[in-house]
Protein backbone atom coordinates (compact mmCIF):
# COMPACT_ATOMS: atom_id res chain seq x y z
CA UNK A 1 0.00 0.00 0.00
CA UNK A 2 1.19 3.49 -1.41
CA UNK A 3 1.38 5.92 2.06
CA UNK A 4 3.63 8.41 0.32
CA UNK A 5 0.76 10.86 0.26
CA UNK A 6 -0.35 10.11 4.17
CA UNK A 7 -1.37 13.53 5.49
CA UNK A 8 -1.89 12.11 9.37
CA UNK A 9 0.44 10.40 10.88
CA UNK A 10 0.52 8.82 14.39
CA UNK A 11 3.41 7.60 16.53
CA UNK A 12 2.21 5.92 19.80
CA UNK A 13 5.47 5.42 21.61
CA UNK A 14 7.93 8.09 22.66
CA UNK A 15 10.99 5.77 22.78
CA UNK A 16 14.10 5.28 21.31
CA UNK A 17 12.09 3.64 18.39
CA UNK A 18 9.14 6.58 18.18
CA UNK A 19 11.76 8.96 18.18
CA UNK A 20 13.80 7.39 15.48
CA UNK A 21 10.63 6.88 13.08
CA UNK A 22 9.95 10.33 13.59
CA UNK A 23 13.32 11.58 12.30
CA UNK A 24 13.55 9.65 9.54
CA UNK A 25 10.19 10.99 8.29
CA UNK A 26 11.12 13.79 8.28
CA UNK A 27 14.03 13.08 6.98
CA UNK A 28 12.73 11.15 3.68
CA UNK A 29 10.55 14.13 3.17
CA UNK A 30 6.97 13.84 4.77
CA UNK A 31 5.37 16.63 5.30
CA UNK A 32 1.96 15.98 6.40
CA UNK A 33 1.23 16.27 10.26
CA UNK A 34 3.10 13.76 13.18
CA UNK A 35 1.58 13.31 16.10
CA UNK A 36 3.14 11.66 18.81
CA UNK A 37 1.97 10.23 22.09
CA UNK A 38 4.24 8.99 24.78
CA UNK A 39 2.81 8.36 28.35
CA UNK A 40 5.96 9.30 30.32
CA UNK A 41 6.21 13.14 30.98
CA UNK A 42 9.64 13.70 29.46
CA UNK A 43 10.68 14.25 25.55
CA UNK A 44 11.82 10.93 24.04
CA UNK A 45 15.50 9.97 26.01
CA UNK A 46 18.04 7.30 25.25
CA UNK A 47 17.28 4.74 27.91
CA UNK A 48 20.89 2.51 28.18
CA UNK A 49 22.39 5.55 30.09
CA UNK A 50 19.52 4.87 32.76
CA UNK A 51 21.36 1.98 34.67
CA UNK A 52 24.88 3.32 33.74
CA UNK A 53 26.58 7.24 33.20
CA UNK A 54 23.92 8.56 34.19
CA UNK A 55 22.40 6.52 37.06
CA UNK A 56 25.90 7.33 38.59
CA UNK A 57 25.84 10.55 38.27
CA UNK A 58 28.10 11.20 35.29
CA UNK A 59 25.77 12.35 32.54
CA UNK A 60 23.81 15.44 32.82
CA UNK A 61 19.44 14.66 32.11
CA UNK A 62 20.03 16.95 28.88
CA UNK A 63 22.47 15.23 27.54
CA UNK A 64 19.61 12.11 27.52
CA UNK A 65 17.84 13.74 24.96
CA UNK A 66 18.08 12.82 21.68
CA UNK A 67 16.52 16.26 20.13
CA UNK A 68 16.18 19.65 22.17
CA UNK A 69 12.38 20.85 22.28
CA UNK A 70 12.43 23.20 19.90
CA UNK A 71 13.22 20.40 17.16
CA UNK A 72 9.34 18.72 17.79
CA UNK A 73 8.32 22.49 16.57
CA UNK A 74 10.69 23.16 13.99
CA UNK A 75 9.89 20.00 13.00
CA UNK A 76 5.88 20.40 13.47
CA UNK A 77 5.67 17.36 15.30
CA UNK A 78 2.70 17.51 18.13
CA UNK A 79 3.67 16.01 21.31
CA UNK A 80 1.24 14.48 23.42
CA UNK A 81 3.07 13.79 26.58
CA UNK A 82 1.66 12.13 29.52
CA UNK A 83 -0.94 10.59 27.66
CA UNK A 84 -1.93 6.78 26.95
CA UNK A 85 -3.74 5.44 24.02
CA UNK A 86 -6.92 3.69 25.09
CA UNK A 87 -7.87 1.97 21.60
CA UNK A 88 -7.28 1.86 18.03
CA UNK A 89 -10.19 1.84 15.87
CA UNK A 90 -8.87 0.38 12.78
CA UNK A 91 -12.34 0.58 10.77
CA UNK A 92 -12.53 4.71 11.67
CA UNK A 93 -8.54 4.92 11.43
CA UNK A 94 -8.00 6.93 14.67
CA UNK A 95 -6.20 6.44 17.93
CA UNK A 96 -8.37 7.43 21.42
CA UNK A 97 -7.04 8.78 23.86
CA UNK A 98 -7.43 7.60 27.39
CA UNK A 99 -8.37 11.08 28.66
CA UNK A 100 -10.48 12.15 25.77
CA UNK A 101 -9.97 13.20 22.15
CA UNK A 102 -8.94 11.00 18.99
CA UNK A 103 -6.58 11.50 16.77
CA UNK A 104 -7.37 9.87 13.05
CA UNK A 105 -4.23 8.39 11.25
CA UNK A 106 -3.54 7.44 7.42
CA UNK A 107 -0.57 5.34 8.57
CA UNK A 108 0.21 4.85 12.54
CA UNK A 109 3.70 3.65 14.00
CA UNK A 110 3.33 1.64 17.12
CA UNK A 111 6.56 2.04 19.13
CA UNK A 112 5.05 0.77 22.42
CA UNK A 113 8.06 -0.75 24.18
CA UNK A 114 8.16 -3.12 26.61
CA UNK A 115 7.27 -2.90 30.80
CA UNK A 116 9.30 -4.11 33.76
CA UNK A 117 8.03 -7.68 34.97
CA UNK A 118 6.51 -7.57 37.81
CA UNK A 119 7.92 -9.04 40.76
CA UNK A 120 5.42 -11.69 41.36
CA UNK A 121 6.09 -11.94 45.38
CA UNK A 122 4.31 -10.64 48.49
CA UNK A 123 6.06 -7.21 49.54
CA UNK A 124 6.38 -5.62 46.09
CA UNK A 125 4.11 -2.88 46.76
CA UNK A 126 6.35 -1.87 50.11
CA UNK A 127 8.48 1.35 49.85
CA UNK A 128 11.82 1.60 48.47
CA UNK A 129 11.33 -1.00 45.77
CA UNK A 130 11.60 -0.07 42.42
CA UNK A 131 11.93 -0.93 38.31
CA UNK A 132 14.17 0.65 36.34
CA UNK A 133 12.93 1.48 32.56
CA UNK A 134 12.25 5.25 33.10
CA UNK A 135 13.76 8.79 34.45
CA UNK A 136 11.31 8.49 36.46
CA UNK A 137 12.64 5.45 38.41
CA UNK A 138 15.96 6.75 37.98
CA UNK A 139 14.97 10.13 40.27
CA UNK A 140 13.46 7.69 42.84
CA UNK A 141 16.58 5.33 42.76
CA UNK A 142 19.14 8.00 42.96
CA UNK A 143 18.66 9.74 46.33
CA UNK A 144 19.02 6.55 47.87
CA UNK A 145 22.49 6.03 46.18
CA UNK A 146 24.18 6.66 49.26
CA UNK A 147 27.36 4.91 50.69
CA UNK A 148 26.98 2.53 53.11
CA UNK A 149 23.27 1.73 52.10
CA UNK A 150 22.49 -1.89 51.65
CA UNK A 151 20.75 -2.69 48.13
CA UNK A 152 19.47 -5.86 46.89
CA UNK A 153 18.91 -6.81 43.14
CA UNK A 154 16.64 -9.03 42.07
CA UNK A 155 17.86 -10.93 39.04
CA UNK A 156 21.14 -10.63 37.55
CA UNK A 157 20.50 -10.03 33.71
CA UNK A 158 22.08 -6.87 32.20
CA UNK A 159 19.90 -4.35 33.91
CA UNK A 160 20.52 -5.42 37.47
CA UNK A 161 24.50 -6.09 37.21
CA UNK A 162 24.84 -2.45 35.43
CA UNK A 163 23.18 -1.21 38.48
CA UNK A 164 25.18 -3.47 40.48
CA UNK A 165 28.00 -1.92 38.76
CA UNK A 166 27.05 1.66 39.70
CA UNK A 167 25.74 0.99 43.30
CA UNK A 168 28.87 -0.70 44.34
CA UNK A 169 31.18 2.24 42.43
CA UNK A 170 28.94 4.63 44.50
CA UNK A 171 29.73 2.53 47.70
CA UNK A 172 26.43 0.65 48.66
CA UNK A 173 26.24 -2.60 49.43
CA UNK A 174 24.87 -4.85 46.92
CA UNK A 175 23.15 -7.97 47.21
CA UNK A 176 22.09 -9.63 43.75
CA UNK A 177 19.68 -12.65 44.05
CA UNK A 178 19.48 -14.70 40.67
CA UNK A 179 17.33 -17.99 40.33
CA UNK A 180 19.59 -19.39 37.83
CA UNK A 181 22.67 -20.65 38.21
CA UNK A 182 24.72 -17.97 36.64
CA UNK A 183 23.78 -14.43 35.67
CA UNK A 184 23.19 -13.71 32.84
CA UNK A 185 21.90 -16.87 31.79
CA UNK A 186 19.28 -15.80 29.20
CA UNK A 187 21.65 -14.08 27.35
CA UNK A 188 25.02 -15.20 27.13
CA UNK A 189 27.26 -18.75 27.55
CA UNK A 190 28.79 -19.98 30.94
CA UNK A 191 32.29 -18.43 29.99
CA UNK A 192 30.93 -15.42 29.77
CA UNK A 193 28.83 -15.69 32.93
CA UNK A 194 31.52 -16.81 34.95
CA UNK A 195 33.27 -13.54 33.67
CA UNK A 196 31.25 -11.47 34.89
CA UNK A 197 30.20 -13.17 38.39
CA UNK A 198 34.29 -12.99 39.16
CA UNK A 199 34.34 -8.91 38.01
CA UNK A 200 31.79 -8.31 40.21
CA UNK A 201 33.01 -10.58 42.98
CA UNK A 202 35.94 -8.52 42.84
CA UNK A 203 34.14 -5.48 43.56
CA UNK A 204 32.84 -6.72 46.56
CA UNK A 205 29.39 -7.85 45.51
CA UNK A 206 27.63 -10.34 46.60
CA UNK A 207 26.00 -12.72 44.16
CA UNK A 208 23.67 -15.30 45.73
CA UNK A 209 23.04 -18.05 42.38
CA UNK A 210 20.15 -20.49 42.60
CA UNK A 211 18.80 -17.96 44.84
CA UNK A 212 14.77 -17.89 44.92
CA UNK A 213 13.22 -15.19 46.33
CA UNK A 214 10.12 -16.03 48.41
CA UNK A 215 8.93 -12.33 49.49
CA UNK A 216 9.86 -9.24 50.35
CA UNK A 217 9.36 -8.17 53.83
CA UNK A 218 8.80 -4.49 55.17
CA UNK A 219 8.92 -2.03 58.22
CA UNK A 220 6.20 0.01 58.58
CA UNK A 221 5.55 0.03 55.21
CA UNK A 222 9.25 0.40 53.77
CA UNK A 223 11.30 -2.61 53.08
CA UNK A 224 13.56 -4.06 54.93
CA UNK A 225 14.36 -7.65 54.25
CA UNK A 226 14.68 -9.67 50.83
CA UNK A 227 13.89 -13.66 52.19
CA UNK A 228 14.76 -15.93 49.89
CA UNK A 229 12.81 -19.65 49.99
CA UNK A 230 15.19 -21.40 52.47
CA UNK A 231 14.39 -18.43 55.51
CA UNK A 232 16.98 -16.32 54.84
CA UNK A 233 16.93 -13.11 55.50
CA UNK A 234 18.79 -10.55 53.76
CA UNK A 235 18.92 -6.86 55.11
CA UNK A 236 17.91 -4.14 51.93
CA UNK A 237 17.00 -0.43 52.77
CA UNK A 238 16.38 -0.34 48.84
CA UNK A 239 15.14 -3.24 46.28
CA UNK A 240 15.46 -3.15 42.71
CA UNK A 241 13.97 -5.39 40.47
CA UNK A 242 15.41 -6.40 37.19
CA UNK A 243 14.07 -9.85 36.31
CA UNK A 244 12.98 -9.37 32.49
CA UNK A 245 10.08 -7.00 30.44
CA UNK A 246 7.31 -7.87 29.19
CA UNK A 247 6.39 -6.28 25.66
CA UNK A 248 3.12 -3.80 25.35
CA UNK A 249 1.05 -5.62 22.91
CA UNK A 250 -2.08 -5.34 24.16
CA UNK A 251 -3.98 -1.98 21.97
CA UNK A 252 -2.38 -3.80 18.93
CA UNK A 253 -4.00 -7.79 20.28
CA UNK A 254 -7.34 -5.53 20.93
CA UNK A 255 -7.28 -4.35 17.69
CA UNK A 256 -7.25 -7.59 16.19
CA UNK A 257 -3.60 -7.22 14.33
CA UNK A 258 -1.83 -10.54 14.96
CA UNK A 259 0.31 -11.21 18.24
CA UNK A 260 2.52 -13.73 19.72
CA UNK A 261 5.09 -12.20 22.61
CA UNK A 262 4.64 -8.84 20.12
CA UNK A 263 3.43 -7.69 17.44
CA UNK A 264 3.85 -9.93 14.47
CA UNK A 265 6.13 -7.29 11.68
CA UNK A 266 7.67 -8.14 8.36
CA UNK A 267 10.82 -6.70 6.64
CA UNK A 268 9.48 -3.24 6.60
CA UNK A 269 7.86 -3.33 10.19
CA UNK A 270 5.03 -3.27 9.06
CA UNK A 271 1.79 -5.32 11.20
CA UNK A 272 -0.81 -7.62 9.64
CA UNK A 273 -2.82 -4.08 8.85
CA UNK A 274 -0.66 -2.27 5.88
CA UNK A 275 -1.78 1.04 7.50
CA UNK A 276 -0.17 0.16 10.95
CA UNK A 277 3.60 -0.43 11.34
CA UNK A 278 5.20 -1.36 14.65
CA UNK A 279 8.84 -0.72 15.71
CA UNK A 280 10.93 -1.77 18.56
CA UNK A 281 10.89 -3.87 21.59
CA UNK A 282 7.26 -4.45 21.08
CA UNK A 283 7.56 -6.73 18.02
CA UNK A 284 8.41 -10.16 16.86
CA UNK A 285 10.11 -9.65 13.51
CA UNK A 286 12.04 -11.89 10.88
CA UNK A 287 15.58 -12.07 11.62
CA UNK A 288 17.31 -11.63 8.75
CA UNK A 289 20.74 -13.90 9.34
CA UNK A 290 19.27 -16.09 11.41
CA UNK A 291 15.76 -17.70 9.11
CA UNK A 292 13.49 -17.35 12.10
CA UNK A 293 11.38 -14.45 13.34
CA UNK A 294 12.21 -13.26 17.34
CA UNK A 295 11.95 -9.97 19.48
CA UNK A 296 15.19 -7.95 19.97
CA UNK A 297 15.51 -6.00 23.10
CA UNK A 298 17.61 -3.63 21.82
CA UNK A 299 18.63 0.62 20.62
CA UNK A 300 19.61 -1.31 17.29
CA UNK A 301 16.76 -2.81 16.49
CA UNK A 302 14.25 0.18 17.82
CA UNK A 303 16.38 2.50 15.31
CA UNK A 304 16.55 0.17 12.51
CA UNK A 305 12.44 -0.82 13.13
CA UNK A 306 11.72 3.31 13.20
CA UNK A 307 13.87 3.68 9.97
CA UNK A 308 12.15 0.96 8.59
CA UNK A 309 8.70 1.98 8.98
CA UNK A 310 9.25 5.42 8.23
CA UNK A 311 10.82 4.47 4.94
CA UNK A 312 7.92 1.95 3.87
CA UNK A 313 5.28 4.81 4.72
CA UNK A 314 7.33 6.94 2.15
CA UNK A 315 8.17 4.51 -0.40
CA UNK A 316 11.72 4.88 -0.06
CA UNK A 317 14.46 1.81 -0.47
CA UNK A 318 14.14 -0.21 2.45
CA UNK A 319 17.21 0.77 4.42
CA UNK A 320 19.76 -1.90 5.40
CA UNK A 321 19.40 -4.40 7.70
CA UNK A 322 22.22 -5.04 10.15
CA UNK A 323 23.50 -7.87 12.38
CA UNK A 324 21.94 -8.00 15.64
CA UNK A 325 23.43 -5.57 18.29
CA UNK A 326 23.96 -5.15 21.95
CA UNK A 327 26.51 -3.32 24.78
CA UNK A 328 26.83 -3.61 28.18
CA UNK A 329 29.36 -1.65 30.26
CA UNK A 330 30.04 -2.61 34.11
CA UNK A 331 32.91 -0.89 35.85
CA UNK A 332 35.73 -0.07 33.16
CA UNK A 333 34.59 -2.96 30.99
CA UNK A 334 32.80 -3.27 27.91
CA UNK A 335 30.79 -5.44 26.64
CA UNK A 336 29.80 -5.68 22.79
CA UNK A 337 27.55 -8.70 21.55
CA UNK A 338 26.75 -9.14 17.74
CA UNK A 339 24.36 -11.47 16.57
CA UNK A 340 22.33 -14.24 18.75
CA UNK A 341 24.12 -16.96 20.23
CA UNK A 342 20.69 -19.29 20.68
CA UNK A 343 21.11 -22.31 18.95
CA UNK A 344 25.15 -22.31 18.63
CA UNK A 345 27.00 -25.69 19.04
CA UNK A 346 30.58 -24.53 19.48
CA UNK A 347 32.26 -21.92 21.28
CA UNK A 348 35.23 -20.57 20.70
CA UNK A 349 37.41 -18.41 22.69
CA UNK A 350 39.70 -15.57 22.12
CA UNK A 351 41.87 -13.48 23.83
CA UNK A 352 43.20 -13.30 28.06
CA UNK A 353 40.29 -13.35 30.51
CA UNK A 354 42.60 -12.74 33.19
CA UNK A 355 43.58 -9.83 31.26
CA UNK A 356 39.69 -8.66 30.81
CA UNK A 357 40.10 -8.38 27.50
CA UNK A 358 38.64 -11.69 25.00
CA UNK A 359 35.74 -12.83 22.97
CA UNK A 360 33.81 -15.91 22.94
CA UNK A 361 32.76 -16.90 19.08
CA UNK A 362 28.85 -18.59 18.71
CA UNK A 363 29.32 -21.12 15.79
CA UNK A 364 26.43 -23.06 14.42
CA UNK A 365 27.36 -25.72 11.68
CA UNK A 366 30.61 -24.10 11.64
CA UNK A 367 29.37 -20.69 10.48
CA UNK A 368 30.24 -17.69 12.94
CA UNK A 369 26.41 -16.63 14.42
CA UNK A 370 27.40 -14.65 17.38
CA UNK A 371 29.92 -12.65 19.35
CA UNK A 372 30.58 -11.78 23.41
CA UNK A 373 33.41 -8.99 22.83
CA UNK A 374 34.77 -8.10 26.39
CA UNK A 375 37.12 -5.09 25.40
CA UNK A 376 37.79 -6.19 22.45
CA UNK A 377 36.13 -4.00 19.69
CA UNK A 378 37.99 -5.52 16.94
CA UNK A 379 36.34 -8.84 17.97
CA UNK A 380 33.49 -7.42 17.87
CA UNK A 381 33.30 -4.95 14.34
CA UNK A 382 34.61 -7.85 12.32
CA UNK A 383 32.30 -10.26 13.44
CA UNK A 384 28.95 -7.89 12.50
CA UNK A 385 30.23 -8.20 8.86
CA UNK A 386 31.30 -11.87 9.19
CA UNK A 387 27.82 -13.00 10.67
CA UNK A 388 25.90 -11.24 7.87
CA UNK A 389 27.60 -12.64 5.00
CA UNK A 390 27.64 -16.53 7.02
CA UNK A 391 30.87 -16.59 6.73
CA UNK A 392 32.74 -20.35 8.00
CA UNK A 393 35.98 -19.88 10.01
CA UNK A 394 37.99 -22.62 11.82
CA UNK A 395 37.85 -22.47 15.24
CA UNK A 396 41.37 -22.51 15.87
CA UNK A 397 42.06 -19.68 13.55
CA UNK A 398 39.40 -18.05 15.59
CA UNK A 399 41.18 -18.51 18.46
CA UNK A 400 44.82 -17.61 17.80
CA UNK A 401 45.53 -14.04 18.44
CA UNK A 402 48.78 -14.19 16.27
CA UNK A 403 46.16 -13.75 13.31
CA UNK A 404 44.79 -10.22 13.70
CA UNK A 405 40.93 -9.85 13.30
CA UNK A 406 41.37 -7.74 10.30
CA UNK A 407 43.21 -10.77 8.61
CA UNK A 408 40.49 -13.05 9.42
CA UNK A 409 38.13 -10.27 7.96
CA UNK A 410 39.85 -10.47 5.34
CA UNK A 411 40.46 -14.02 4.83
CA UNK A 412 36.89 -14.95 4.62
CA UNK A 413 35.37 -12.39 2.65
CA UNK B 1 30.52 29.48 22.64
CA UNK B 2 32.95 27.58 20.16
CA UNK B 3 31.98 27.13 16.21
CA UNK B 4 32.11 23.81 14.51
CA UNK B 5 32.08 23.94 10.82
CA UNK B 6 30.33 20.39 9.45
CA UNK B 7 31.65 19.80 6.29
CA UNK B 8 28.98 16.92 4.13
CA UNK B 9 30.91 14.62 1.99
CA UNK B 10 29.81 16.92 -0.98
CA UNK B 11 30.73 19.92 0.18
CA UNK B 12 28.26 21.27 2.00
CA UNK B 13 28.98 23.81 5.01
CA UNK B 14 26.98 24.12 8.25
CA UNK B 15 28.67 26.30 11.75
CA UNK B 16 27.17 25.46 14.31
CA UNK B 17 26.99 27.04 17.65
CA UNK B 18 28.43 24.14 20.43
CA UNK B 19 28.29 24.09 23.98
CA UNK B 20 31.41 23.47 25.91
CA UNK B 21 31.54 20.01 27.65
CA UNK B 22 29.17 18.34 24.99
CA UNK B 23 30.92 16.51 22.25
CA UNK B 24 31.17 16.85 18.74
CA UNK B 25 28.36 14.04 17.79
CA UNK B 26 26.24 15.43 20.24
CA UNK B 27 26.40 18.96 18.52
CA UNK B 28 25.81 17.41 15.10
CA UNK B 29 22.64 15.24 16.45
CA UNK B 30 20.64 18.09 18.04
CA UNK B 31 21.19 20.25 15.59
CA UNK B 32 20.19 17.82 13.09
CA UNK B 33 23.89 17.75 10.85
CA UNK B 34 23.08 14.96 8.38
CA UNK B 35 25.98 12.40 7.98
CA UNK B 36 27.00 11.42 11.63
CA UNK B 37 24.61 8.38 12.69
CA UNK B 38 25.74 8.00 16.35
CA UNK B 39 23.40 5.07 16.98
CA UNK B 40 24.55 3.90 20.69
CA UNK B 41 24.40 7.86 22.08
CA UNK B 42 27.99 8.26 22.33
CA UNK B 43 28.93 5.07 24.21
CA UNK B 44 31.86 4.20 22.14
CA UNK B 45 29.86 1.16 21.34
CA UNK B 46 28.91 1.21 17.40
CA UNK B 47 31.28 3.49 15.12
CA UNK B 48 28.54 5.13 13.61
CA UNK B 49 29.77 9.02 14.49
CA UNK B 50 33.10 8.44 12.32
CA UNK B 51 34.13 12.07 11.21
CA UNK B 52 37.62 13.74 9.17
CA UNK B 53 39.62 16.07 11.51
CA UNK B 54 40.59 18.87 9.35
CA UNK B 55 44.17 18.78 9.88
CA UNK B 56 45.01 22.09 11.26
CA UNK B 57 43.02 20.99 14.26
CA UNK B 58 44.87 17.10 14.59
CA UNK B 59 47.00 18.18 17.77
CA UNK B 60 44.38 20.17 19.79
CA UNK B 61 42.11 17.92 19.15
CA UNK B 62 44.71 14.78 19.80
CA UNK B 63 44.85 10.80 19.78
CA UNK B 64 42.27 8.80 19.91
CA UNK B 65 42.17 6.23 23.14
CA UNK B 66 42.63 2.25 22.33
CA UNK B 67 39.11 1.61 22.71
CA UNK B 68 38.35 3.87 20.11
CA UNK B 69 41.21 3.55 18.12
CA UNK B 70 40.62 -0.41 17.82
CA UNK B 71 36.59 0.89 16.81
CA UNK B 72 38.32 3.19 14.00
CA UNK B 73 40.27 0.67 12.25
CA UNK B 74 37.56 -1.33 11.76
CA UNK B 75 35.11 2.09 9.93
CA UNK B 76 34.53 2.33 6.17
CA UNK B 77 37.03 4.82 4.48
CA UNK B 78 39.20 5.19 7.59
CA UNK B 79 41.74 8.33 7.58
CA UNK B 80 44.86 9.08 9.75
CA UNK B 81 42.46 12.48 10.53
CA UNK B 82 39.78 10.51 11.55
CA UNK B 83 37.76 10.51 14.97
CA UNK B 84 34.81 9.18 16.41
CA UNK B 85 33.02 12.45 17.03
CA UNK B 86 31.68 11.11 20.52
CA UNK B 87 35.20 11.00 21.75
CA UNK B 88 36.07 15.13 21.12
CA UNK B 89 34.72 16.78 23.58
CA UNK B 90 34.04 20.77 23.15
CA UNK B 91 36.20 23.65 24.66
CA UNK B 92 36.56 26.80 23.84
CA UNK B 93 40.58 25.45 22.48
CA UNK B 94 38.19 24.05 19.90
CA UNK B 95 36.76 27.32 18.60
CA UNK B 96 37.29 27.24 14.97
CA UNK B 97 36.99 23.24 14.53
CA UNK B 98 36.19 21.91 11.18
CA UNK B 99 35.02 18.29 10.60
CA UNK B 100 33.96 16.24 7.19
CA UNK B 101 30.88 13.60 7.40
CA UNK B 102 31.82 10.70 5.63
CA UNK B 103 28.82 9.86 2.80
CA UNK B 104 27.74 6.82 4.68
CA UNK B 105 28.31 5.29 8.15
CA UNK B 106 27.72 1.76 7.64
Amino acid sequence: MDLSSAENIVVIGGGQAGAQAIQSLRLFGYEGHIALVGDETALPYQRPPLSKAYMKGEMAEDRLYFKPAAWYEDNKVETLLSQRVEKLDRSAREVRLEHGGHLPYDALIIATGSRPRALPVEGMDLKNVFDLRGLADVEHIQPKMIPGQKLVIIGAGYIGLEAAAVARQLGLDVTVLEMADRVLARVTSPVISEFYQDLHKEHGVDIRLGARLDKLKGEGGTVSHAVLAGGEEIEADMVLAGIGIVPNVELAADAGLAVKDGIIVDEDARTTDPRIFAAGDCTVRPLAHYARTGRLESVHNAIEQGKLAAAAIMDKPRPNIDCPWFWSDQYDIKLQIAGLSQGHDTVVVRGDKAAKKFAAFYLKNGRLIAVDAVNSPPEFIASKKLIMTGAVIAPDRLSDTSTSMKEIAAAAA
Amino acid sequence: MPTITYIDHDGGERQIEAKNGETVMETAIKNSVPGIDADCGGACACATCHVYVDEAFMEKVGQPEEMEQSMLDFAENVQSNSRLSCQITVSDELDGLKVTTPESQH
